[in-house]
């Protein structure tokens, strides 16, 4: 009941490749599919209850370590209400939507970095996401076996790479690209938008965001990948029997047949962008202000972390960041338990959950 | 037998290839981009005095990132020390002791959602935790965030892969009078060894590279650091400020650093992916 770990990072082995594991463990071992859990019984006599006294302090030791992780996350949930409570007790519900922040008057609103973290989100993912379920597609259905496992490798490795690097490419690379190629054009095509004006500076919500759609790609395509793997291959011949072209297969068996598990790593891909740091940092602006082009600088909640943070003296500019953390913390966790859910639903469904 | 034609079926199923193909291609030419700019840029900051002198202040040529190198390597190997046998335990009681007990199935969800969390998050915890009881930044704070970062990658991994040794081996040792702690450390776990390791390895490739927990945690110094307990230099923050400064030769060693820190990671993660396909398959 695991539900593989493949459904949390692209670089974890897949469930695919466990089952694979699993059954060449099996075959060497003879063992039956899944035996019930073992029990041990203590026998009569003085070694068997040491040895059992021995068991049941081990057993506690590693249920104690067991509860580690659940009691972190807890923790960091009561810790940052518990911190956040001055500015939130001083701004209320207000400080969710002015947009107003200055340490100078501390007066301080979350507003411009909530726009931020939706807007850059909303880009990335509106890339990120029919680009990378067509990585998936074409790795399973599409590149001969060999091409298809290289090729998987290589875009699993955009997850490998860390999140600083993203942003000195985006720095020093990207955003130049952005601004002498991608934005004049962008500018010129579809200067009536009001999300298309203003000066090509390269830095900005839209670089931003494109960013964090390389970032994600890996995750949502490597679920991807499961779930058209793992779609059993008579449903996916019957279709192909009637004639039916790989497209076809896809959007009308494949993608409906899998939708729980593609929803689940949209979802978990969204969490990803919502709280990436550096490279947003990076390539953002880093402005307090909410503008209604994608070209100008704006911040996200993780970037104002990232750069006010440690130059936060007053207690009261410090509690307002980590109010702001507080807010990231709670979109995070409402769309990972969704992602979860999601996920764990459909590996339980096609029984490869271990 | 006469056919249909399938034109506009075919043609938008060629359409579709060829969007896809062209996606992977987009993925693989990013990572290449991205290598080629760190190789390109990087290779000229790496010289001798990189990997042995301290920084030298802003205006002043050359000087090394030597002490920003021991910390992350520090930091890393901290983090690891506490993580690694809290998360081995951990996965050992989802694996073999916890029946799937509601308490084991909340232990996963939390691993899991952990594993989601923005690490800057993780990076505030660690502040309010330990940095502000102790009145100042500290390499402790930096270490304990990226081993909350590790702890549940270890545990998940370390359950599946225990999950995969064969019930028959445990039998038998218990049947030759093993107690159960024995059969876990000495049975499962040799049995599960190349699993583990890869497990361990893909969370130091996890949070070697990390920035976010960091910048207000072991923060970073241009000097030797004594002990954890005072702000701790290291190479990714070091990036950071340096690629924001306006000064040409620290922004040079930012490259540089960033050479060093996407090398060893992505060395890290294919060794992890090595080890699992050498035992396993």
């Amino acid at each position: 009941m695991g539900g593989g770990g493949k459904g949390l990072w692209p670089l974890a082995p897949s469930p695919k490749m466990i089952i694979t594991m699993k059954k060449v463990v099996l075959k060497a071992g003879r063992a039956e599919a899944s035996p019930p859990p073992l029990r041990l019984v203590p026998r009569a006599g003085g070694q068997a209850r040491v040895s059992a006294r021995g068991d049941t302090a081990f057993r506690w030791l590693t249920f104690a370590c067991s509860m580690f992780v659940p009691l972190v996350m807890l923790a960091i949930g009561v810790d940052l209400i518990s911190s956040s409570l001055p500015a939130l007790k001083k701004f209320g519900l207000g400080f969710l939507f002015s947009e107003d922040w200055n340490p100078v008057t501390q007066s301080f609103g979350a507003a411009s970095s909530v726009f931020g973290t939706l807007v850059s989100t909303l880009i990335a993912m509106a890339i990120a996401v029919p680009l990378s379920l067509a990585i998936a597609l074409f790795l399973v259905e599409l590149a001969p076996p060999r091409l298809s496992r290289t090729a998987g490798t290589m875009i699993e490795l955009l997850a490998a790479i860390p999140s600083i690097i993203y942003g000195m490419w985006g720095l020093f690379v990207f955003a130049p690209f952005m601004a002498n190629y991608v934005q004049p054009l962008l500018g010129q095509t579809l200067s009536f938008l009001p999300l298309f004006q203003g000066p090509p500076l390269g830095i900005g919500i839209l670089t931003a965001g494109i960013i964090l759609a390389f970032m994600v790609l890996p995750f949502i395509s490597a679920i991807a990948r499961d779930v058209f793997q793992l779609v059993p291959n008579v449903v996916k011949e019957s279709a192909f029997g009637l004639g039916a072209t790989t497209w076809e297969v896809t959007y009308k068996v494949t993608i409906p047949y899998g939708l729980i598990g593609i929803i689940g790593a949209v979802f978990l891909g969204l969490g990803r962008a919502l709280g990436e740091t550096m490279a947003v940092t990076f390539v953002i602006g880093n402005a307090h202000r909410i503008s209604a082009s994608l070209f100008a600088p704006g911040n996200t909640i993780a970037s104002t972390l990232a750069n006010e943070f440690s130059e936060a003296t007053e207690p009261l500019y410090i509690s307002s960041l980590v109010a702001l953390g507080l807010v990231l913390y709670l979109i995070t966790y409402l769309v990972q338990v969704v992602s979860q859910m999601m996920l764990r639903r459909m590996y339980r469904a096609w029984s490869v959950g271990l | 037998m006469k056919r249909r034609p399938p034109t506009g079926r075919r043609a938008m199923n060629v359409v579709v290839s060829l969007w896809a193909a062209g996606s992977a291609l987009v993925g693989i030419a990013i990572l290449f981009w991205i290598i080629f700019v760190v190789l390109t840029r990087g290779l000229g900051a790496l010289n001798l005095s990189f990997f042995t002198q301290l920084p030298t202040p802003p205006g002043v040529l050359g000087g090394g990132l030597i002490n920003a190198i021991a910390g992350t390597l520090v930091l890393t190997l901290t983090a690891t020390l506490v993580a690694v046998p809290l998360g081995l335990l951990a996965g050992v009681y989802l694996a073999e002791f916890s029946e799937d007990s509601r308490a084991a199935d909340f232990s996963r969800f939390s691993a899991n959602v952990l594993m989601g969390m923005p690490s800057i998050i993780v990076g505030v915890f660690a502040y309010t935790l330990v940095v502000v009881p102790l009145g100042n930044f500290s390499g402790y704070a930096g270490a304990l965030a990226l081993a909350i970062l590790m702890l549940p990658v270890i545990t998940r991994t370390t359950e599946d892969m225990l999950r995969l040794v064969p019930n028959t081996l445990r039998e038998s040792a218990l049947a030759l009078g093993a107690p159960r702690w024995r059969v876990t450390l000495a049975i499962v776990f040799r049995a599960a060894k190349a699993g583990l390791i890869t497990g361990v390895l893909l969370a130091v490739a996890r949070v070697s590279g990390e920035t976010a927990p960091l910048l207000f945690t072991a923060l970073n110094s241009p000097y030797w650091f004594h002990s954890l307990g005072e702000p701790t230099p290291n190479l990714t923050v070091t990036i950071f400020n340096y690629a924001m400064s306006p000064y040409p030769d620290w922004q040079q060693k930012a490259w540089g650093a960033s050479l060093l820190i996407t090398a060893g990671v992505l060395m890290i993660t294919l060794l992890a992916r090595f080890a699992l396909r050498e035992k396993k398959l």
